[in-house]
This record gives structure tokens, C-alpha cells and sequence, in this order.
């Protein structure tokens, strides 16, 4: 196994393209790290991108948008007041992560590109309308979250491609977010079901909505017809019922030791009606 | 040796909380555990499992990984001894497979290499050729016509005819007349129920580090709940003779009855016999789910009547344990503990040991009571409700005590159930307000309680501090109470006495630490032998004073004239005969050998509050109180400890943890993080209320206390989580897929 250090993503980007074993990049690890000793993957190039100036960095940007460093840690996050002000929804979702020591080390990057359906940050991030910019053989592009996983352990990634920075967007005036997740324990866990909503509120009306379940599908889902039903409601109870049942209808999942395809569905739109007045009361100004 | 009246008050060290003496090693990292044991020239084993529930080996070939870089010895069943019969056959068929793979990480052949590194890449370079077969995992399949048979002929001769040979042992028992009792209640339920195996989830992997030469001496260092057995079992394996082996017990990272049985020990041997070196084992957690013993499975039926007023007229139970591929799941245990708590009149239990392609099961902590307690106070719970009865009132009024039957045979002694029921009633968590959404459950449990083969050895230093060798691995402080116990009887501090688990070769054969047996056996043992140490103190002082040794007492720690006709001399201190111990005799040793019949049984009574989501079937206990009659409490923090710990695993055991096997019969979550054992904010802070009705067979009166924590919870908590959920549930683990599910059900009509 070779361990690389770069200086810059054009470096890193270049090693991962003209390397033909298994490659992996190193952001905190806590995925990377466990796969190796649990014998899952064994990387012949392990491209560690920490000591890239700016990674560790969380930018408010002039217009209101972010700019979160690709080894930016959950601990790093949650002591972001700011962040966490605009974009809380995010912010408790990565916070959701693991231990204490995990929060040390785990990034937003590194969640979304492991590929797990069921990474937490992920539905966060898409309800958020996040993005990621990428490095590549190519020169650089900017991603949105949603379509990076492709599948269960797959990414649109190219080879060599490797992701600088998430951005969100603009919070914007009125607007809320909220991830909740389920897990048969209150913490470290992976979600049986999770889901996130952001809004934007003109008063108690609801004018803009994104809805994102994860781990009822291989990826995690933007849902459409879930932001229909709130949009031009005031989350009254017809609309958490419409919202409710597209949730239910977008979900794809399995069968497995985590959950029953049933239990998925169910809980999948108990979630999205708890995220909803969640996020309304934050859009609303409520803390 | 009988309860002593007289030493039950005035204790001035037994019934304090001073630290225990392994505090600081492990606080500070300094404790060695398993797999901290390192020799010169030592190689790392690594065994190769079965990644089929039931295959037979047609082939091994460890050529390629024999020639890889730092490869030494690969060792198979051929390199153990052959001709063994009864259990130690079944331990070495556990231990490393002959033909057939029964269950998923079934061990079949094992190499030992340079680093651990080196190991893992050579095993991974074998392969093992296959033929799969049929397989079956669950226990009521595996006893159904046409259930793949795992061994031929392995059923005893108390099975009855036509039973599918996957059933390898019966047990019955009881007395009266059940149909007659049935016909005499106003009211009779009989319902079934189901619980999966779980594992006892110690925080440490099975460890060892051992040697054998081709002079046929070793040694072996392991993590054990009991050394000697870990010796004898080895011996037998490797066709040793007992006394050529000396093992050593390091410190144990939990055990709960998981660390009584052998699995890699004689793998290690077997190894180094081979390399000519020492070879060190250390077990990830996959192999300790895949390949150590969870507790058995259950399928059970339960069927009780009761009058209008409570009175229970009689009961019956069927209970079916699977123990994986091999005879011993404990379902005599679970049939006798099953109605222990009650004076029946008209009682049958009925057990099933049934064979399935699972692990070995072992011992888990009461093995095979909090199943029968799950079922039968599920009843008792239905019966309750629908009688409109006080939970706790009934259970008084069919309570056992002193001179009832006990419904599996003898006549009780003194116990202390009532007393536990009593002091439920009178805590303030039975009457205190519940908020919509919560419910609450309580049950009682039993546990029998153990003495077996034991031997203590007390070492006077010359500085009148002492040291004790106690041969029962510490698994719960008991190294504390020994030494409590030992500076009462002798009137010292409790800081001058240090315990320590002695190996095999310093002390005569001492059973595992099971049975909850440690405080009570090895306490009796420790109390004897500070009783024979004071008889030889008082013996120096005799001669020194020139009197008769009858004519000499033992008061505070020193030896003083037993009255005014002894003489008149000052009282003689312990320091002061350690001091000069050298020239008046030699060195003073107290000991005690024996095999303690009087361990007391142990009742329990606990209250639990639960809550459900009814939107998503999670639940939550909130509250939790556990009463439980330890006899006497010798260090009442460690005893209030094994009351947390009982229920904090019962918690697991009643909501999320559980084996789930695919449908090719592998293990599927072989890993913490599917098997769901409950972490620090799953727990409410439990409450302890400790009862002490002494136990007639010891001195100070001491009841075991480990096992019978863990008896209530299943029961109690399933009966909060139905009280809250408004549904009977029937299954554990009352994961919230299946809360959920029985909520729908309900709903549907
Ligand atoms: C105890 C424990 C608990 C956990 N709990 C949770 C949980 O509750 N919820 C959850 O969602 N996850 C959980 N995880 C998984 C893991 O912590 C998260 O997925 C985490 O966000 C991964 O981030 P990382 O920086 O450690 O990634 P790494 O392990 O460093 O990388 C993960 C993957 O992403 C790739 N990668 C990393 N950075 C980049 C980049 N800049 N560009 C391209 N590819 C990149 C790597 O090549 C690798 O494939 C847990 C893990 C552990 C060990």
C-alpha cells in the first residue's frame, strides 16, 4: 500500500488518475480506515487530502452561500454558530454521525462519497440544494449532491476525480431545514430511515420546499411530489398527510437486518411529517 | 459451614464500599488483559472458519499459504487427540471441525505465522473445498419432520421415541394434577412465545498466549472465567496429561458465562507444538459472534389458571431450546426456574434440547431462566389484567417461601421473595404517576445460585499484612469482597489484604467463576482460611505466653487471653507474631479446600417503565428498579453493579439484540454495529433496592447475586412495552419493526 500526502487537489487528482489498483482518498478515515481492517477494501494508493491548504477551512461566502473544506469535520461544524444558524438542518445532521470521536474526524465529503444509501449528511445536503466542487483529469466541474451516488458504494465520480469543498446555497430570508433519522437505538447507529426537509416560509405559507429520504432506495431520493404537497400550504394537516404518502410512494427499499420494506415505508412518512414542522418552525424563526 | 447468627451484626469492614484493588491498573491501562501477554519468539494464530452453516470438508489445502513468508505451523483435527468421548469429544469437535462444518464460522483449520499480518494473508491463501448441505437454524424447524439431521445418534436416552433426532435431551418434571388445576380456575391462558438467541457482548475478544514443548509441558495465559477447566479441557485435547499444563488467568474484560467454555486455547497449543513456539490467539469480534457461544433460542408455550381471587391453580410449560450443533442448551434450567417464584399446587414443565446449525451455545448468566421468566410472567401478566388483579399482590399471594414445594422438587429453606415483593410494593416507583404513551411491567425471577470445588490459600507476610490466592477469576470485584471478608475475620485493615487470582499450579482445582458462585464459594473459602491462619496465630501466641492454645482468642487483630483464668498478658498483634513468625515455626499459611453445598438460591423482583412511539414502534425504557435479596452484602456497590448489569443486558436482550441468519444460514450481523447491544443513552440510571435475607449455607449469610439480575427484565420490560403499546407482545426482541407490526395488527382487527 502506497500513502500519499499532496499539497493540492490537481496532485491528488493526478496520483488517483494514474494509479491502477484501488485507490481511496483519505478525509477522516472513519469509513476508509474500518473497510481496511475489516478486510472490505484493502486501497493499494491511500491519497490522504488533509494536508491540502484551505480543506479544513468553513467560508461564508459575500452572497450568503458556504463554502465547507473537504476535511471539514462534524465537531468542526457544530462549533460554527454561523453555520449552524443558516443551515441547521446539516449541521445536526452530520452531528448525527457517530461518537464523539467519530465527529473528529468524519467529513461531509467523505459521507457522500463512501456511497452508503444510508449516510446521514446526504439527505441533508440535497434537501439543502448543496453542491460539491471536483478536481479531475478534466479540470474542475461543480456537482450538485444529488446526483453524485449513483448506487450502493458507487459515485458519479470519474477516476480521478476527488471533491475540494461542499457549497450551500444561500439560506436566504424565512427559510428552515431539519434531518431527523430513524434508528432502533439513540445513537450509534446507521438509519433504518432518515429524511430531510427545507423550506422557505412567506408567512405561514410555504413557497419553497425540498424533501430528501435516505436509506429507502440504493441512493438517497430527492422527492419531488413530497415538496408539491407543501408548497402553497401552511403545513396544515391535509398537507403533512399529502406529504406523508409521497414519502411513502418514493420509497424503494429492501429487506434486511435493519428493517422490513413495510416498516421503511411507514416510518418513512412519520419522518417527513416530524421534519416538516421542524423545519417550519426554524423557517418561522422559532429556535 | 452454616450461617453464624452471631457474625451477622457489628461487621466492620463486610457491608462498606472501600475501592476495589484492580481500580487504578484499570483506570490507568496498566491491567493486562488477554491479549497483553507477549513472548520471546512468539507467532500469531490465525483460524480459518466455515463460511457455511452445514458442509462437509472434502478437502484442505494449505500449500500455497505453507510457502508464503513467515508461515510456521498449520495445524486441522489431525493434530489433535483422538479417542475422545462425551463432552470433551463434543468441546474438540467445537473447537476444530472433523468432517463437517456445522454452523457458519465453524473452525477448520488454523495456521500460525511471523506477525498477524503474515496470518491473516496465509489464511486467506487456503482453500477449502466444500460440499454444502441442507441446513436448518431455527429451533422449531429443526425439531419438524424432514429438518436436516445434524448428528445421527446424538441423543441421550432421555428422549422419548419418535422424536425428530435433532432433539438430543428431555426434561420433565413437577407434581399435582394440571388438568384437574385447570378445571378449577376461573380463568386459563395459554399463549406461546419466542425469543432469539444473544450473545453475552464482553467488551473483550477471547485471548490467549501458549506454549507447549515437544516435552509435552506448556503453559498458557488466557483470558478465562476458570483456568482449571481451561487446563483440564486443553490436557484432554491435546492428550496431555492435566498437571504438564499451568494456565494462567490474565484479567478479564467481562465473561457473563461466555468465558466458561474453551475455544482457542487448544488451537494455540496445537500450533506451538507444532512451531516450537509460543503462539499468541486473539479473536476478533466477528469470530467471537460467529463462533463462541450465544445463548440458546427458545419457542415455549405457557398455560396457567387462576382464580378469581389470584390463586394460581395450576400451570404447565413447554419450552424448546436450541443450543446450536451440539447437546447442552439449557433447557432443564429453564423448566425449573420457569415457576420457581410460585407455591403451585398442580405444575409440569416439559424441556427440549434441540440441535440446529448455529454456535455452541454457552452459558449466558442464569442460563436459560430469563426465557422461562419472559414466558411464564407474560402469562401471569394477562391473567392479571384480565382478572382485574393487582400485579404485585398476586404474586404475593402464590409467592414461594420457607416449607413450600418448589415446583421442580425440593422443599424451600430460607429465601427471600416475599421480602423482594414487599419492598417492590413499598418502593415509590410502583405507585408513581405514568405519562400517556408509558406502561409498566414487573416480574420476579430465580436463580439457583452455585458452590462447586474450591480452594483458598492465605499467606501471612512478615509485616502482619497477608496475602490471599483465591483461584476464581475476578469477574465482577470480587478480588474486594475476598479481601473484606479476610480483613474482618482477622481484624485488620482491608488495604493489608491483597487477592490474587492464583494460577493452576499454586492452589488445588477451583471451578469457573459461574453459577454466581465466586462470592458465596470462594467467600466461604476465604472466611475458613482466615479461621485456620487465626488458629495458627493464636498457636504462637500460646507457646510464647506458655498457655494452652484453647486458652487464647482473636479480638481486633490480635491474639489476647480468652479469659481472666488465661493469664494476664497484653494483647499480642498480628504484625508482632508475622514479625517473628521466622523463628517460632516458620511461615504461618491458612487454608480451606472444599465443595460448598449451601449456596442460597436467589429471588428477584423488578419495575420497569416503558415507553413506545405508537408512529414507529420505538421504545424506551424510562424507568427502571431492580430489588433483589443478595442475603448479605458484602461490597453493596459491586452488588447494586451486578443489579445494573442484569437488567442493562435484559434491556438489550427484551428490545434489539438478537442472531439473524440469512436464508443460506450465515450470520448476518456478526459485528456491534447490527447487533445491537444498548449504549449508554439507551439506559435510564437503574435503581437498586437490596434485600438481605441470609442465606442459611454461608457464615455471613451471602447469596450469589450475578445471574438473578438478569432473570426479571425480559418479562418485566415486555410487560410495560404491551401495557404501553396496548398489544400483547409475544416475540423478543421487541425491535420496533416488530412493535410496529403488532400495533398494524391489532389495528386491522
Ligand atoms: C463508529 C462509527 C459510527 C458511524 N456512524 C455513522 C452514522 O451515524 N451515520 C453515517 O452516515 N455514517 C456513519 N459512519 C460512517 C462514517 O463516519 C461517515 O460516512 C463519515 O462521514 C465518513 O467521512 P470520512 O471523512 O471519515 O471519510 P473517509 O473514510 O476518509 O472516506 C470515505 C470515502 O469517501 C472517499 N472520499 C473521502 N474524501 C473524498 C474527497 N474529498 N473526494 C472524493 N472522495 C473522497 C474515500 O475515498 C472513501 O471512499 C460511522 C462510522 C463509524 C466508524
Amino acid at each position: 500500500m502506497r500513502y500519499h500526502t499532496p499539497e493540492n487537489f490537481e496532485d491528488a487528482s493526478a496520483i488517483a488518475a494514474g494509479a491502477d489498483g484501488v485507490t481511496r482518498f483519505l478525509a477522516g478515515g472513519t469509513d476508509v480506515l474500518v473497510q481496511l481492517r475489516s478486510d472490505m477494501v484493502t486501497p493499494d494508493d491511500l491519497i490522504d487530502i488533509k494536508h491540502i491548504a484551505g480543506v479544513h477551512d468553513i467560508t461564508p461566502l459575500r452572497d450568503g452561500s458556504w463554502r465547507i473544506g473537504a476535511a471539514v469535520t462534524g465537531a468542526e461544524m457544530s462549533e460554527n454558530a454561523l453555520l449552524g444558524q443558516a443551515w441547521p438542518g446539516v449541521v445536526e445532521a452530520m452531528d448525527l454521525i457517530g461518537s464523539t470521536q467519530v465527529q473528529g474526524r468524519a467529513t461531509l465529503a467523505g459521507n457522500l462519497c463512501n456511497g452508503s444509501p444510508a449516510a446521514d449528511s446526504v439527505p441533508a445536503m440535497i434537501a439543502a440544494g448543496a453542491t460539491v466542487s471536483v478536481i479531475g483529469p478534466d479540470g474542475s466541474r461543480e456537482i450538485a449532491v444529488a446526483d453524485v451516488p449513483t448506487g450502493p458504494g458507487k459515485t458519479a465520480l470519474k477516476k480521478g476525480e476527488v471533491v475540494t469543498a461542499v457549497n450551500l446555497p444561500p439560506r436566504g430570508h424565512g427559510g428552515g431545514d431539519a434531518y431527523l433519522r430513524f434508528i432502533p437505538r439513540t445513537e450509534m447507529d446507521i438509519a433504518v430511515v432518515g429524511c430531510a426537509v427545507s423550506l422557505t416560509r412567506d408567512g405561514d405559507t410555504i413557497t419553497a420546499a425540498r424533501v430528501s429520504l435516505g436509506a429507502v432506495a440504493p441512493t438517497a431520493l430527492l422527492v419531488e411530489d413530497a415538496a408539491k404537497a407543501l408548497i402553497g400550504s401552511a403545513l396544515d394537516d391535509a398537507a403533512l398527510e399529502a406529504l406523508a404518502k409521497a414519502a411513502e410512494a418514493a420509497c424503494k427499499p429492501i429487506d434486511d437486518k435493519r428493517g422490513t420494506i413495510r416498516f421503511r415505508t411507514h416510518v418513512a412518512g412519520v419522518l417527513a411529517k416530524r421534519a416538516a414542522r421542524i423545519a417550519y418552525d426554524r423557517a418561522g424563526g422559532a429556535k | 459451614m452454616a450461617f453464624d447468627e452471631t457474625k451477622t451484626e457489628g461487621f466492620k469492614v463486610v457491608g462498606t464500599r472501600p475501592n476495589r484493588p484492580d481500580g487504578i491498573d484499570k483506570v490507568t491501562g496498566r491491567a493486562r488483559f488477554g491479549a497483553d501477554a507477549t513472548a520471546p519468539g512468539m507467532l500469531h494464530g490465525v483460524i480459518v472458519r466455515s463460511p457455511h452453516a452445514h458442509a462437509r470438508i472434502l478437502k484442505i489445502d494449505t500449500s500455497e499459504a505453507e510457502a508464503m513468508k513467515g508461515v510456521h505451523a498449520v495445524v486441522t483435527r489431525a493434530d489433535f487427540a483422538t479417542g475422545l468421548t462425551g463432552e470433551n469429544w463434543n468441546i474438540l469437535e467445537n473447537v476444530m471441525a472433523g468432517e463437517t462444518a456445522l454452523y457458519d464460522g465453524h473452525a477448520v483449520v488454523a495456521i500460525a505465522a511471523t506477525s498477524s499480518l503474515a496470518a491473516r494473508d496465509a489464511a486467506k491463501a487456503i482453500v477449502v473445498d466444500y460440499e454444502v448441505l441442507p441446513h436448518v437454524t431455527d429451533v422449531d424447524k429443526a425439531m419438524a419432520e424432514g429438518a436436516p439431521v445434524i448428528r445421527e445418534g446424538a441423543a441421550d436416552k432421555s428422549v422419548p421415541a419418535g422424536l425428530h433426532p435433532n432433539v438430543v435431551r428431555y426434561h420433565e418434571s413437577g407434581h399435582g394434577d394440571v388438568e384437574t388445576g385447570f378445571a378449577e380456575a376461573d380463568l386459563v391462558i395459554e399463549d406461546s412465545f419466542r425469543t432469539e438467541a444473544t450473545h453475552q457482548g464482553y467488551i473483550e475478544p477471547h485471548a490467549c498466549l501458549a506454549q507447549l514443548g515437544n516435552d509435552g509441558r506448556g503453559e498458557i495465559w488466557c483470558c478465562t472465567q476458570g483456568h482449571w477447566n481451561v487446563q483440564k479441557v486443553c490436557a484432554a485435547l491435546l492428550g496431555i496429561e492435566t498437571s504438564k499444563l499451568r494456565v494462567t488467568a490474565s484479567e478479564i474484560g467481562g465473561g457473563f458465562g461466555g468465558k466458561t467454555a474453551v475455544f482457542i486455547e487448544p488451537v494455540a497449543l496445537a500450533l506451538s507444538l507444532k512451531a516450537n513456539r509460543p503462539v499468541k490467539i486473539v479473536m476478533t469480534r466477528s469470530e467471537c459472534f460467529r463462533a463462541t457461544g450465544p445463548t440458546s433460542s427458545t419457542s415455549m408455550d405457557v398455560k396457567i389458571g387462576m382464580k378469581k381471587d389470584g390463586t394460581i391453580t395450576a400451570a404447565k410449560g413447554v419450552f424448546r431450546l436450541q443450543g446450536g450443533a451440539f447437546p447442552g442448551a439449557p433447557m432443564e434450567f429453564t423448566a425449573m426456574c420457569a415457576f420457581a417464584p410460585y407455591n403451585l399446587a398442580n405444575v409440569s414443565q416439559i424441556g427440549f434440547d434441540v440441535m440446529s446449525n448455529r454456535p455452541k451455545q454457552a452459558a449466558y448468566r442464569a442460563p436459560g431462566s430469563p426465557m422461562a421468566a419472559f414466558a411464564v410472567e407474560s402469562v401471569i401478566d394477562e391473567l392479571c389484567e384480565q382478572l382485574g388483579l393487582d400485579r404485585i399482590e398476586t404474586r404475593l399471594k402464590n409467592a414461594s417461601k420457607e416449607g413450600t414445594k418448589a415446583s421442580f422438587g425440593p422443599t424451600w429453606d430460607r429465601i427471600g421473595l416475599v421480602e423482594c415483593l414487599e419492598a417492590a410494593k413499598a418502593h415509590p416507583h410502583y405507585t408513581a404517576p405514568l405519562k400517556p404513551g408509558q406502561g409498566r411491567g414487573i416480574s420476579c425471577g430465580f436463580w439457583f445460585n452455585h458452590g462447586g470445588e474450591t480452594a483458598v490459600q492465605m499467606a501471612l507476610s512478615e509485616d502482619g499484612t497477608v496475602q490471599l490466592s483465591v483461584g476464581t477469576p475476578d469477574i465482577g470485584g470480587s478480588r474486594a469482597s475476598m479481601a473484606q471478608m479476610a480483613a474482618e475475620e482477622l481484624g485488620i485493615p482491608y488495604e493489608n489484604v491483597r487477592t490474587t487470582i492464583a494460577d493452576t499450579a499454586t492452589l488445588g482445582y477451583n471451578e469457573i467463576s459461574h453459577g454466581s458462585r465466586v462470592t458465596y464459594a470462594s467467600g466461604l473459602a476465604t472466611i475458613e482460611a482466615a479461621r485456620d491462619t487465626i488458629r495458627k496465630l493464636c498457636k504462637r501466641a500460646a507457646a510464647k505466653w506458655g498457655i494452652d492454645e484453647e486458652a487464647v482468642s482473636w479480638v481486633d487483630g490480635c491474639a489476647v487471653p480468652s479469659g481472666p483464668n488465661a493469664g494476664d498478658f497484653d494483647p499480642l498483634p498480628i504484625a508482632r507474631i508475622a514479625k517473628s513468625m521466622g523463628r517460632t515455626g516458620g511461615p504461618i499459611v491458612g487454608h480451606y479446600e472444599a465443595t460448598p453445598e449451601g449456596a442460597g438460591v436467589s429471588f428477584a423482583t423488578h419495575i420497569v417503565d416503558a415507553e413506545v412511539d405508537p408512529e414507529t414502534g420505538s421504545t424506551r425504557v424510562v424507568r427502571y428498579t431492580v430489588v433483589q435479596d443478595a442475603g448479605k452484602a458484602i461490597h453493596p456497590t459491586y452488588v447494586e453493579g451486578q443489579y445494573q448489569g442484569g437488567a442493562a443486558q435484559g434491556i438489550g436482550w427484551a428490545l434489539n439484540e438478537e442472531y439473524i441468519y440469512g436464508a443460506d444460514g450465515r450470520l448476518q450481523n456478526a459485528g456491534f454495529l447490527d447487533y445491537r447491544i444498548p449504549v449508554a443513552s439507551d439506559l435510564p440510571m437503574i435503581d437498586t433496592v437490596i434485600v438481605e435475607v441470609p442465606n442459611p449455607g454461608h457464615p455471613y449469610g451471602v447469596r450469589g447475586v450475578g445471574e438473578t439480575s438478569i432473570c426479571p427484565p425480559l418479562a418485566a420490560i415486555a410487560n410495560a412495552v404491551s401495557a404501553a403499546a396496548g398489544v400483547r407482545l409475544h416475540e423478543l426482541p421487541m425491535s420496533p419493526p416488530r412493535i410496529l407490526a403488532a400495533l398494524e395488527k391489532q389495528a386491522a382487527g
